[in-house]
C-alpha cells in the first residue's frame, strides 16, 4: 500500500520485532540442548522438537532426561546445599546478579519465550520478563534478610520444581528465586512445549557465578518429572493442572517431602451495576485474553450484575472486534497463538461441544496458519453449565448473571476451584464485603491480573496449595529448625477389672451436642493396672459424616472477633482450671504416670497463648509496586480434621483445637486412640465455655479407622495428623481428592510440653493468606 | 512570500468528508449522567498500557503522522500575535509539510486542520487562508479562564463567526462543574450552542480544573446533550492539559452517546502534545476506542502548536533515512 493508501485506511500494518538475536542463540548452542546438571551442559541425548506454534518451525532439539540424568542433577544438587545454605549474603549478591543479567538480556528472554510459547511479544517484554526480574529482585532482599528474620527457620534442601508452558520463564523465577533465597538448590524441570528461556536462564546462572549444582535444570516431558517426583529430592514445588496435582498429591503421599500445589482455576470476575463498564471490559481484555486465556487465574468466568448484563455485553462484543490476532512477534498485537495443537484442540472440542448460551467470536481476522483460536465469549450459560464448570484454558469466556451481591458470591464460589477472583464496582463498602467472602487465594478490585514479587499468589481449593512471593511465600521453602524424634507408638492398655464407682458414658460430641456412636459400639478402657476406667464410643464414617456436617453449620464462627475468641479461649482455661484435680487425676489414672497436674497446667497456659494470639495473628499491607494495597488477609482454613497425639491426651488435644479455634476454624478431633477419656470428660468444660455447637467436635476411635473417612471427605478443608501410628500416607494419599491442605508428623514425636507444642506454625496451619488488591486514585 | 494559488479539490481531499449530521443535543439526562463512572487506576492502567500494545512503523507510521498533521489546529494564543505573525502561520498551515516531502510521500495538497486565534486575529487569518477549505477556529468566551460577563461572552461568539470563524473554542463555567450544577452548565452550552449559529462548537473542558475523571466524564456528556460539536480537553493554559487517562475518560463518553443517540461528537485533545511518537498513540487510543471514521479532521483535532514541528523531522527521517533537524523546516 502506497502512504496515501494508508493514510485513508489508517491501519496498523506490520510492526514485527526481530527475531534474529534469538535465533541467533540457538544456533550458537547447536539447536540441541542437553540437560543443565552441575553447572554444565550435558551432551544432547535422545531429542524431541520444540517449535513455535505460531509458525509450525522448529526451534531446537531438546534432550528428554533420562533417570541417569534426573539421578546426576539431584545428586550435584544435595552436594551444593549446605555450602549455599551457609551464607545469606552470598545468596544475596548472586540473586541480584541474576537479576542484573536478566534485565541485560531482556530483549533476548522476551523474544525467545514469544518464539517458543505463541504469547505476543507485549507481554513477554513488559510483563513476563520483568516480573521474573523482580522476583529475584525481591528474593535477593529475602536472602539477605533470612538470618534475622527467620532465625528459626531453615532451608527444605533440595527442591524438586516443575513449572508450565504458559508463563515459562516467569514460573521458573517464581519457584527459583525464594528457593535459592532460603538456601535450598534446585532441580527445575520445564515443560515440554517451552524449554528454550530455561535453558538460556541457565546459562546465565553460569555468568551470574551460580555455584555449581545449586540449579540443574532437566528437560523432558511429564515422565521425567515422574522421576522427579520420585527422586531423593526434600520438596516438590508444581505449578500445573489440577489432574496431574493430584497425581502429585498421591505419589508423594507418606514420603515426608514437601509439597506446595498451583493448579487450575476457573476464576470469577465480577461486574456490579455499578461499575465503570468500559474499564471492566478492558479489564476482561486482560483477564481472559492476557496469553490467550492459558493463564490459571484468568478470569474465564464472568458474572455480571442483570440489569446492566446487555449493556455490559454490547460493549465487550465491540471490544471483542478490536482485538488484534496473529502474528506474536508483532508489537501490535493483543492475542497470539495457543502453544501446541494439542492445547488447541482441546479448546476446540471443550467449546463445540458446547450447546448451550450464544457463542460470539471476536469478529476479527486469524492468521491463515499457525495455532490461533478467536476470542470467545459464551452468554447465557447457567452455573450447570460445562464451561461454567470446567476450566477451558484458551481465550474462551463463559458468561451468566446474577441478581444479588450475595448471589454473585455463591455463583462465584459454587466451583471446585478457589485461585482468584476480580470484582468491578465503584462502592468500596461492596468491594471489602464481597472480597474476604470469595474462595479465593487472590482477589483483584477493580484491577485484574496484578501480580507482584512482594504479594503471594496461589489458591484454596482444588487450584492447590502454598503461596509463590511475599512473606508468606518463604515457609514454602523452609523448615522450622527442630529436629523431631521418631514416633513412639502407645498401646492402649488391657485388662479385665471391673467398674470403680457409678458407670458413666462417655459418648461423642458433636454439633455441641454428646451424641452415641452410629454404629452402637464402643470399646473398655483399661488403666496402667488393668482397671476399667470406662468405655468410649468408636465412631464410624457416618458419625464423621455428622460431625463435618455439624462443623460446617457452624461456619459464622469464622465471622466472629478475635476480641471473642479469646474470651471463649480464656472461658475454657477458666473452667479447665476449676477442674485441674479431676482432669490431672484422669490423666495419670489413663496413662499410667505422674504427669497429669503439669499437662493440666500446660494445657491452661495452651488455651492462653491462643486467647493471646487470636485478637493479634495479622495480616499485612504488602508494599506492591501500584498505586494501591494489597492486603494480605489472614482467613480460617475452613472446617480442620485433626488425629490427636496419642500422648498427652488432654495437652495433645487441646494445642490443635486451640490455634484452630482461635482463627476461626471449625475442628474435628480424633481423641488419643489410647487414651480417649480426658477428651470425653472435656466436652463438658467446652459445654459449659459458650463454646458454639459445632465449632468443635470429638470423636473417639481407631484413628487408622478414622483417618481414612477424614482424608476423603471432600468437605473437609484441612487435615492434620499427630496420632501415634502414623497415619501421614494414607492421609495424604486420600487427601488427593479436593486437595485439602495436610499437615501431618510423618512419623515423627513432637514434645507438647515444649515451645515446639505451640506457635507460629500452628497459626500457619490454621489459616490463609488471601491478598486483596486494590488499587485506589480518583 | 507566499503564494496563494487555492489547492484543487483533490488536494484538500482530506477535508471533504461528507459531514456527518451535526449534534442538536438532546434534553438533559440527569440519571445518566449520575450513573457516569470513572475508575482512575483502571483507567490509567490502560492509558499506560495502550503505547506498548500499539505500534506503527516505516510506510504506515508516516501515513499515520501526515493524518495528524491533517487534523492539526495549527495555534496561536499569544498575548503578542500580529497581522503577520498570523500570516506566517496562516501560510503553515496551507503548506504544513515542504512540497518536497510530501510529493515523495504522495501528499502533495495536505494542510492542516484549522487555524485556531483569537477574535481579533480571525480577521487576518480568513484573509490569509482565502482560497482553501482551511477553517478558522476562534477561542472565544472570555477564554481561557471563562469568567468574563456572560452576555459578552455570547457576544463574543456572535463577533467571532460575523468576523468569518467557521468553528467557535467555548470554555465552559468550571464552578458549574465543581458544584455539580448540571442543570447551568446544560444551559450555558445550550446558549453558546444557539449563538454559534452554523459554526461548529467545540465545548473546552478545562479537565485540568476538573478535580476528578468522574467529574471530566459528566461534563463531557452535559456538554454533548449541551449540543457540542467538538468536545476539547484544555485551554493550553491550565497547570494540566491534555493526558491519555483524561482523553480515553472523554472519548468513552463520545462513544456512549453516539451509542445512545446515533450522533458523532468530535474530539480535541489540546495543550502538551509536542512530539509525534505522542500523536501515533493519540491516535491508535481513537482508532481503538472509537473507530477509523474518528480519525478524520470533521471529528478530531490537536490542538497543538509544536507537534507539527517534530512531525516534520520524523517524515523527513523516513525520506531520507537520516534523523533531522528543526531548523531544516519552515517555522509555524
Amino acid at each position: 500500500m502506497t502512504v496515501k493508501e494508508i493514510f485513508d485506511t489508517m491501519d496498523y500494518g506490520p510492526a514485527s520485532e526481530s527475531a534474529a538475536e534469538a535465533l541467533a542463540w540457538l544456533v550458537d548452542q547447536g539447536d540441541r540442548f542437553g540437560c543443565f546438571i552441575n553447572g554444565a551442559f550435558t551432551k544432547p541425548g535422545q531429542v524431541f522438537e520444540s517449535r513455535n506454534p505460531a509458525s509450525g518451525e522448529v526451534l531446537a532439539h531438546i534432550t528428554q532426561a533420562t533417570q541417569t540424568d534426573v539421578d546426576a542433577a539431584v545428586k550435584a544438587a544435595r552436594k551444593a546445599q549446605p555450602k549455599w545454605a551457609k551464607d545469606g549474603y552470598a545468596r544475596a549478591r548472586t540473586l541480584y546478579a541474576i537479576a542484573r543479567l536478566l534485565q541485560k538480556h531482556s530483549r533476548l528472554f522476551a523474544v525467545l519465550e514469544t518464539l517458543d510459547n505463541g504469547k505476543p511479544i507485549r507481554e513477554s517484554r513488559d510483563i513476563d520478563v520483568p516480573l521474573a526480574q523482580r522476583h529475584f529482585y525481591y528474593h535477593a532482599g529475602m536472602a539477605q534478610l533470612m538470618d534475622t528474620e527467620l532465625p528459626d527457620r531453615v532451608p527444605l534442601g533440595v527442591c524438586g520444581q516443575i513449572v508450565p508452558w504458559n508463563f515459562p520463564l516467569l514460573m521458573l523465577a517464581w519457584k527459583i528465586a525464594p528457593a535459592l533465597a532460603m538456601g535450598n538448590t534446585v532441580v527445575l524441570k520445564p515443560a515440554e512445549y517451552t524449554s528454550l528461556t530455561a535453558l538460556l536462564f541457565a546459562d546465565i546462572c553460569r555468568q551470574a557465578g551460580v555455584p555449581r549444582g545449586v540449579v540443574n535444570i532437566v528437560t523432558g516431558d511429564g515422565a521425567v518429572g515422574e522421576m522427579i517426583v520420585a527422586s531423593d529430592v526434600d520438596k516438590i514445588a508444581f505449578t500445573g493442572s489440577t489432574a496431574v496435582g493430584r497425581k502429585i498429591r498421591e505419589a508423594t503421599a507418606g514420603t515426608g517431602k514437601a509439597l506446595t500445589l498451583e493448579l487450575g482455576g476457573k476464576s470469577p470476575y465480577i461486574v456490579f451495576d455499578d461499575a465503570d463498564l468500559d474499564s471492566a471490559v478492558e479489564g476482561l481484555v486482560d483477564a481472559i485474553w492476557f496469553n490467550q486465556g492459558q493463564v490459571c487465574c484468568a478470569g474465564s468466568r464472568l458474572l455480571v450484575q442483570e440489569g446492566i448484563a446487555d449493556r455490559f455485553y454490547t460493549k465487550l462484543r465491540a471490544r471483542m472486534d478490536g482485538l488484534r490476532i496473529g502474528n506474536p512477534l508483532d508489537k501490535c498485537i493483543d492475542v497470539g497463538a495457543i502453544v501446541d495443537p494439542v492445547q488447541h484442540a482441546q479448546i476446540t472440542r471443550m467449546v463445540d461441544a458446547n450447546t448451550e448460551g450464544q457463542t460470539y467470536r471476536a469478529n476479527t481476522t486469524l492468521p491463515s496458519t499457525g495455532c490461533f483460536y478467536p476470542p470467545t465469549l459464551i452468554t447465557g450459560l447457567s452455573t450447570a453449565s460445562t464451561l461454567m464448570q470446567e476450566e477451558i484454558f484458551g481465550p474462551v469466556l463463559a458468561s451468566t448473571t446474577f441478581r444479588t451481591p450475595s448471589e454473585a458470591v455463591e455463583i462465584a464460589n459454587n466451583t471446585r476451584y478457589g485461585l482468584a477472583a476480580t470484582i468491578w464496582t465503584e462502592n468500596i463498602n461492596l468491594a471489602l464485603d464481597i472480597g474476604p467472602k470469595l474462595a479465593a487465594g487472590v482477589v483483584w478490585v477493580n484491577a485484574t491480573n496484578l501480580f507482584d514479587a512482594a504479594a503471594g499468589f496461589g489458591g484454596v481449593r482444588e487450584s492447590g496449595f502454598g503461596r509463590e512471593g511475599g512473606w508468606e511465600g518463604l515457609s514454602a521453602y523452609t523448615k522450622p529448625k527442630a529436629t523431631a524424634k521418631p514416633l513412639k507408638p502407645i498401646a492402649a492398655f488391657e485388662g479385665d477389672g471391673g467398674p470403680d464407682g457409678l458407670d458413666r458414658t462417655a459418648k461423642l460430641y458433636i454439633g455441641g451436642k454428646q451424641a452415641r456412636p452410629d454404629g452402637g459400639y464402643s470399646r473398655a478402657v483399661h488403666g496402667a493396672k488393668g482397671a476399667l476406667l470406662g468405655h468410649a464410643s468408636l465412631a464410624n464414617r457416618k458419625d464423621i459424616r455428622n460431625a463435618v456436617e455439624a462443623a460446617n453449620a457452624a461456619k459464622n464462627w469464622g465471622k466472629t472477633t478475635g476480641h471473642l475468641r479469646a474470651q471463649i479461649l480464656y472461658y475454657i482455661a477458666e473452667n479447665l482450671s476449676a477442674r485441674a484435680t479431676e482432669f490431672a487425676n484422669r490423666i495419670d489414672t489413663l496413662t499410667g504416670t505422674r504427669t497429669g497436674t503439669k499437662e493440666v497446667d500446660t494445657s491452661i497456659r495452651r488455651l492462653f497463648t491462643y486467647a493471646a494470639w487470636a485478637d493479634k495473628y495479622d495480616g499485612q499491607v504488602h508494599n506492591v509496586p501500584i498505586r494501591g494495597v494489597a492486603l494480605a488477609m489472614k482467613e480460617p482454613v475452613g472446617t480442620i480434621a485433626a488425629l490427636c497425639p496419642d500422648d498427652a491426651p488432654l495437652l495433645g488435644l487441646i494445642s490443635l483445637m486451640a490455634p484452630a479455634i482461635a482463627m476461626g476454624n471449625r475442628i474435628i478431633l480424633a481423641a488419643s486412640d489410647p487414651f480417649p477419656l480426658a477428651a470425653t470428660d472435656f466436652y463438658q468444660v467446652l459445654d459449659t465455655s459458650d463454646v458454639p455447637g459445632g465449632v468443635v467436635n470429638i470423636l473417639t476411635g481407631s484413628h487408622a479407622e478414622l483417618a481414612p473417612t477424614f482424608a476423603a471427605h471432600l468437605d473437609i478443608d484441612a487435615i492434620w495428623s499427630f496420632s501415634g501410628t502414623d497415619q501421614s500416607a494414607i492421609i495424604e494419599k486420600k487427601a488427593a481428592g479436593n486437595l485439602k491442605r495436610t499437615w501431618v508428623n510423618n512419623g515423627k514425636a513432637r514434645d507438647w510440653f515444649s515451645a515446639d507444642g505451640e506457635g507460629r506454625s500452628f497459626l500457619d496451619q490454621s489459616t490463609e493468606v488471601k491478598n486483596i488488591w486494590i488499587p485506589y486514585g480518583e | 512570500m507566499q503564494t496563494h494559488t487555492p489547492p484543487s479539490p483533490t488536494q484538500t481531499a482530506q477535508l471533504l468528508q461528507v459531514h456527518e449530521p451535526r449534534n442538536n443535543g438532546m434534553p438533559l439526562d440527569l440519571d445518566w449522567v449520575a450513573s457516569v463512572q470513572a475508575n482512575t487506576s483502571a483507567i490509567e492502567r490502560r492509558a499506560a498500557t495502550l503505547p506498548g500494545r500499539r505500534s506503527v512503523k516505516k510506510d504506515y507510521q508516516a501515513a499515520w503522522l501526515l493524518k495528524a498533521i491533517s487534523c492539526i489546529d495549527l495555534t496561536t494564543l499569544a498575548g503578542d500575535d500580529t497581522d503577520g505573525r498570523v500570516q506566517r502561520l496562516c501560510a503553515k498551515a496551507r503548506q504544513p509539510v515542504s512540497a518536497a516531502l510530501l510529493e515523495k510521500l504522495g501528499m502533495t495538497g495536505l494542510t492542516v486542520g484549522a487555524v485556531c486565534v483569537y477574535h481579533d486575529m480571525v480577521a487576518p487569518a480568513v484573509r490569509a487562508l482565502e482560497g482553501t477549505n482551511i477553517p478558522v477556529a476562534a477561542v472565544s468566551t472570555g477564554f481561557p479562564a471563562g469568567l468574563s460577563p456572560y452576555h459578552l461572552r455570547l457576544q463574543e461568539i456572535r463577533e467571532s463567526v460575523a468576523a468569518g470563524a467557521r468553528e467557535i473554542d467555548i470554555v465552559i463555567s468550571r464552578r458549574h462543574v465543581l458544584t455539580q450544577n448540571w442543570q447551568a452548565l446544560y444551559d450555558e452550552m445550550r446558549e453558546m450552542r444557539e449563538a454559534c449559529g452554523d459554526a461548529h462548537v467545540k465545548a473546552i473542558l478545562a479537565t485540568g480544573e476538573l478535580g476528578t475523571l468522574r467529574n471530566v466524564a459528566r461534563a463531557s456528556l452535559i456538554c454533548m446533550m449541551g449540543g457540542a460539536d467538538f468536545i476539547k480537553t484544555s485551554t493550553g493554559k491550565e497547570p494540566v492539559n491534555a493526558t491519555l487517562p483524561v482523553t480515553l475518560t472523554m472519548i468513552r463518553a463520545i462513544r456512549d452517546y453516539y451509542d445512545r443517540t446515533g450522533i458523532k461528537v468530535g474530539y480535541k485533545p489540546a495543550g502538551g502534545i509536542s512530539r509525534a511518537k505522542d500523536a501515533l498513540v493519540y491516535l491508535s487510543m481513537i482508532k481503538d476506542e472509537l473507530g477509523n471514521r474518528w480519525l478524520n479532521p470533521d471529528l478530531f483535532r490537536f490542538g497543538a502548536s509544536s507537534l507539527l514541528g517534530d512531525i516534520e523531522r520524523q517524515l523527513e527521517h523516513h525520506v531520507t533515512g537520516a534523523y533531522s533537524a528543526s531548523w531544516r523546516h519552515a517555522l509555524a
